[in-house]
């Protein structure tokens, strides 16, 4: 459920940047969320969802990339692209792997637009 | 209504919305946990120039971390009256927690989230700040009552004097208990030297593999209620190898928070965290300390 509090987050984030930009609205919101940051990608859109209305983010796409986690497999050496914490290495087997990289947790940029045609970020 | 974004088409594109003129890309490049992890290394730096260590117990609820922390402000009193000694509790409701830890003879301050599903490092910064071992300092001289700044806590240039309090008492301590739940609170730092996740033997010896994230962040990890491991069914060597396969540098240590069996371990762990330097740029990665392992 921190889903909502970083929805919040994103939502000041965006207002804050309507305040420096002078924006109506966001059509597109990218955000990255790596697979290891611990964060439920559809609670997050969900969270989004349900704030937007009476934002700059109303109606607002979002875009989110899910870039992997990688691996140096300490056993063989492969580096390796990881999904989760404690996976065996998909080469040679061995296990488990630490993780490097994955927990990015970034909005990466908006797609806006000028237009009054709703309420402007304030 | 399009699912993905509300925008009332069914399948949208972005050279469409690109097409309609008057938009352009305002780059951010904004870490989401930004600006919580500044007011975390501000609290790092605020603990550190206090002498303070601070640590983070995070759990499900129920795994008996209060009682852990009780028994451990007890045993810390025994081995050291005039160590200062602090608790912030999160919890969503009511302040029976800090009303336990008060009941110790040492002070509290309870954090109540409503809602909210784990501490943030501005609410550390708040509760520390009304703690008598935050004060503890601040009584000399260069005292000073004014706010702190929306950015975290005030600076500590002109006094920062780490461990040079204390009259030979041992460094100060803070414990911070997080509100109950495996998954939320790892996101979170709060400027602690260390995240101690503690499970006890009344829940699955599997829970590492299920709530990575948490054990994957924590430095210890301590298994409670170790007096009770004849009634169940729970395999301490099948969790150790759990908790080790999700993060392979994570200690881990067995006690009885109810017979105090272990909890000379635990100290000793305490006291070696206290002991070595705090270094606030990488007190987040995970190096180990110096401590027993018993596993």
């Amino acid at each position: 459920m921190h889903e909502l509090s970083l929805a919040a987050g994103i939502l000041d984030l965006v207002e804050d940047a309507g305040r420096r930009e002078g924006f109506a609205r966001v059509a597109v919101l990218r955000l990255e969320v790596g697979r290891l940051a611990g964060v439920e990608v559809s609670a997050l859109r969900f969270a989004l969802q349900a704030i937007a209305p009476g934002t700059c983010l109303a109606g607002a796409r979002v875009e989110i990339d899910e870039p992997a986690a990688r691996a140096a497999c300490p056993d063989c050496g492969a580096d390796v692209e990881v999904t989760g914490h404690g996976q065996a290495c998909p080469a040679c087997g061995g296990a488990p792997l630490r993780p490097t990289g994955g927990t990015a947790l970034r909005v990466v940029d908006l797609l806006v637009e000028d237009e009054r045609r709703s309420e402007a970020c304030a | 209504m399009c699912v993905t974004c509300g925008c009332g088409t069914p399948n949208p594109t972005l050279a469409a919305v690109a097409d309609e003129g008057a938009q352009r890309l305002v780059r951010l490049e904004a870490d989401l946990l930004g600006a919580n992890d500044r007011i975390a290394r501000a609290n790092r730096e605020h603990f550190a120039a206090h002498g303070v260590t601070a640590l983070n117990l995070v759990s499900s609820p129920g795994s008996g971390k209060t009682a852990l922390l009780c028994a451990t402000l007890r045993a810390l009193r025994a081995r050291d009256p005039g160590r200062p000694l602090a608790v912030i509790e999160g919890d969503q409701q009511t302040s029976l927690d800090a009303d336990r830890i008060r009941a110790t003879g040492v002070p509290a301050v309870q954090v109540n989230t409503g809602r909210g599903c784990h501490l943030d490092a501005r609410m550390v910064t708040d509760a520390f700040g009304a703690l008598p071992i935050h004060g503890h300092v601040h009584d000399g001289p260069h005292g000073h009552d004014g706010p702190h700044g929306r950015d975290g806590p005030h600076d500590h240039h002109a006094h920062g004097h780490p461990g040079a309090h204390g009259g030979g008492h041992g460094p100060g301590l803070l414990f911070i208990e997080n509100v109950g739940n495996l998954v939320c609170p790892a996101l979170w730092d709060l400027g602690e030297a260390a995240k101690v996740a503690v499970l006890s033997v009344t829940e699955g010896d599997d829970k590492p593999l299920k709530y990575p994230d948490l054990f994957a962040a924590a430095r210890l990890v301590v298994i409670n209620k170790v007096d009770l491991l004849p009634y169940v069914d729970f395999d301490v060597a099948r969790c150790v190898a759990a908790a080790r396969r999700v993060n392979p540098a994570v200690e881990v240590l067995q006690l009885s928070a109810r017979t105090g069996d272990g909890l000379p371990a635990w100290l000793d762990w305490i006291d070696a965290m206290a002991a070595s330097p705090i270094r606030p740029a990488a007190a987040h990665a995970q190096a180990p300390v110096p401590a027993r392992t018993a596993a």
